[in-house]
């Protein structure tokens, strides 16, 4: 086991499997010379060479449309997003383009593309820089949607969505880049469609993905020390869900708080909720809650910032709600 | 009618063209007709008029070429090789179909004879032959990726996008605008600001011409010398082919915002079809009588196609679940 920063460890991701397989090229803005604007792909371009690490110019529609067309052809591309906030000029290639290409053509073609970047509120960078794009683009049948809240699931997810001959949208953090982790010297996959419980508990269970599942944790441990014994749940892949975990994870605990750094309205949060109400009206001991952005456009200032988003003390207030503590 | 240039191909080449240029408008006269029947429903662009484009193109083309295009695709995906029978059967939405009723009218494909669709998002193809392109280079082969767009998809950003990558990594496509004056009901002057829309690739540094895509022969004789350079270059070219649709820009159009008389003019004196049957005439290469068996060939092919679609089976219902992901 070695100690990874995120960024090595999605970096290693990327290392192996392009050294495992030729087809496989890299493009997106600063991701060669600069080593990448959080520096993930650092050391790629003078490993694999001009070849097949690409910097994009500022196009995102457009760089997103020509790894389209070369996965179609035979390629294998990463497409690397500085930000989904960029991301979301490339929606019209993602959703109309690389999600559409095997059914309309009556599954003649498939589409083996990983697009990859940070997703999410990061401290500060105002309305523009701060959505988290996983509410709209998990609506989108034709697409794979993968996060990852530690080093060694990023590391192996991103391994897996490399591999998939599907479109997967990849959703990272700027705020977990830093972060460190325990990641195998061995090779290892984490197959995407499998969720993860991250803490086991019997009171409530904490469904949380991407950097709020650390505050999700950390509400477990406050609340552990309150004799509440909360679960935590990553399901790791958002589009498909692992609903089998998710269910199961209810029928033991029979209380649900999906925590979303995301808006609630039709949000994901909204779906697991609406699942869980379907196949687990009788396990419910209390309605499911939602822990979501407050309905306005992320602020700037760090203490309205804070205000909007979920925190621990909304997570812990949303148990105490579930749970009928006064 | 470049007549001495002519020369060049061969008799049955130039036969070839002629009969080519009839399947396709009768083709197209015969998609309408059971438009109106009620065979089948949706959009549906016809191509009628711009035929000697689609076949000077093609014949300077060899099978391991690429072809993208937009909605107005029929004849393109013919001539790229998939059986009028099994176009007609896709429009009629049957599971003999070339994309087994998934696509429609719009969204033609054939993964073996290398024909990518049939794009319904005015533009979005453009990054998409970008990335073939991509993949030719990445390949290092001499394969060369055809582009069709309309004269109104200049003005999307997608465009100017993959044509900056285009010309910056010189990736072998070659973009042909079909200016056919009008994007739907709008006159294309009075939404563009170069009358003459091979200027934009003056943007690009990129090499760019124009011809008349009214003219079969004249388009094979400008395309082939621009084919044989990209195979050698390897550099992308930007074409703009003057055409006209005599149809609407679909069945549903009512044309109000063309004179009749512009309509009558074409078809008069610059059709295609009756050009190169004056010149066969004239220069004793077909007797009328010749030309009226080849039409009625055409319109038997076209009979036959017809019937096939009309007796060919609708898929399984339960097949819309199918080709979503691999």
């Amino acid at each position: 086991m070695a100690l990874l920063t995120f960024r090595e460890a999605l970096g290693q991701a990327m290392d192996e499997e392009m050294a495992r397989d030729e087809s496989i090229f890299l493009m997106g803005e600063e991701v060669a010379q600069y080593d990448g604007a959080y520096k993930v792909s650092k050391g790629l371009l003078e490993k694999y060479g001009e070849r097949r690490v690409w910097d994009s110019p500022i196009s995102e529609a457009g760089f997103a449309g020509l790894g389209i067309g070369a996965a179609l052809t035979g390629l294998r591309p990463i497409i690397e997003m500085m930000t989904w906030n960029f991301g979301i000029q490339a929606f019209d290639q993602i959703i109309n383009h690389a999600a559409k290409m095997r059914y309309m053509s009556g599954g003649q073609y498939k589409c083996p593309i990983v697009f990859r970047g940070p997703n999410g509120a990061a401290h500060m960078l105002g309305a523009q820089h701060s959505q988290a794009v996983e509410p709209m683009l998990t609506n989108i049948p034709g697409l794979i949607v993968a996060t990852c809240s530690t080093p060694y699931d990023g590391k192996g997810l991103l391994k897996s969505a490399i591999r998939d001959d599907n479109p997967v949208i990849f959703l990272e953090s700027e705020m977990m880049y830093g972060m460190k982790g325990e990641v195998p010297d061995d090779e290892y996959l984490i197959p995407l469609g499998e969720g993860d419980i991250k803490r086991e508990g019997t009171d409530v269970t904490l469904i949380a993905w991407n950097k709020a599942l650390h505050k999700a944790a950390e509400a477990a441990e406050q609340l552990a020390k309150e004799g509440i014994s909360a679960e935590v749940l990553d399901p790791r892949t958002l589009q498909p869900l692992d609903e089998d975990l998710i269910f199961g994870s209810v029928r033991k605990t029979h209380r649900v708080i999906v925590v979303e750094e995301a808006w609630g309205f039709a949000s994901l949060g909204s779906q697991i909720a609406d699942r869980i109400q379907e196949e687990c009206f009788d396990d419910l001991d209390a309605p499911v809650k939602k822990v979501s952005n407050e309905f306005v456009p992320m602020p700037y200032n760090e203490a309205q910032e804070e205000r909007v988003m979920p925190s621990t003390e909304r997570i812990i207030k949303a148990v105490n709600e579930v749970l009928y503590r006064s | 009618m470049a007549k001495s240039k002519a020369k060049s191909l061969d008799q049955d080449a130039l036969v070839d063209i002629y009969k080519t240029m009839c399947l396709f408008r009768r083709f197209e006269e015969r998609v309408g007709l059971a438009y109106t029947k009620r065979k089948f429903s949706g959009f549906c662009h016809l191509h009628i008029g711009q035929e000697g484009l689609a076949v000077g193109v093609q014949s300077c083309l060899r099978d391991t070429d690429y072809m993208i295009s937009g909605y107005r695709s029929h004849t393109q995906a013919i001539g790229k090789g998939i059986e009028p029978k099994r176009v007609m059967a896709e429009l009629f939405g049957k599971v003999e179909g070339c994309c087994r009723g998934k696509g429609g009218s719009m969204h033609m494909f054939s993964e073996p004879l290398r024909f990518l669709g049939g794009h319904g998002i005015v533009g979005g193809q453009v990054p998409l032959a970008v990335g073939v392109g991509f993949k030719i280079r990445y390949r290092e082969e001499d394969d060369i990726c055809v582009c069709y767009m309309g004269d109104a998809a200049t003005n999307q950003g997608q465009f100017f996008e993959a044509m900056n990558m285009a010309a910056t990594w010189d990736l072998p496509v070659l973009f042909i605008v079909e200016n056919n004056r009008y994007g739907m009901g709008t006159d294309i002057k009075r939404t563009t600001s170069v009358e003459h829309l091979w200027k934009r690739a003056e943007a690009f540094d990129m090499a760019h011409s124009d011809c008349d895509g009214m003219d079969a022969i004249a388009v094979h004789e400008h395309v082939s010398e621009i084919v044989q350079k990209m195979r050698k270059d390897k550099k992308p070219h930007f074409m703009e082919a003057l055409t006209y649709r005599y149809r609407g820009h679909s069945v549903s159009d009512p044309g109000t915002y063309r004179t009749k008389k512009e309509v009558e003019d074409f078809q008069k004196n610059k059709d295609p079809i009756k050009r190169l049957g004056k010149y066969f005439v004239s220069q004793k290469i077909a007797t009328e009588e010749q030309l009226k068996e080849w039409d009625a060939e055409a319109k038997a092919i076209v009979k036959a196609a017809e019937e096939f679609a009309d007796n060919a089976e609708n898929p399984p219902v339960e097949e819309a679940f199918d080709h979503v992901l691999v």
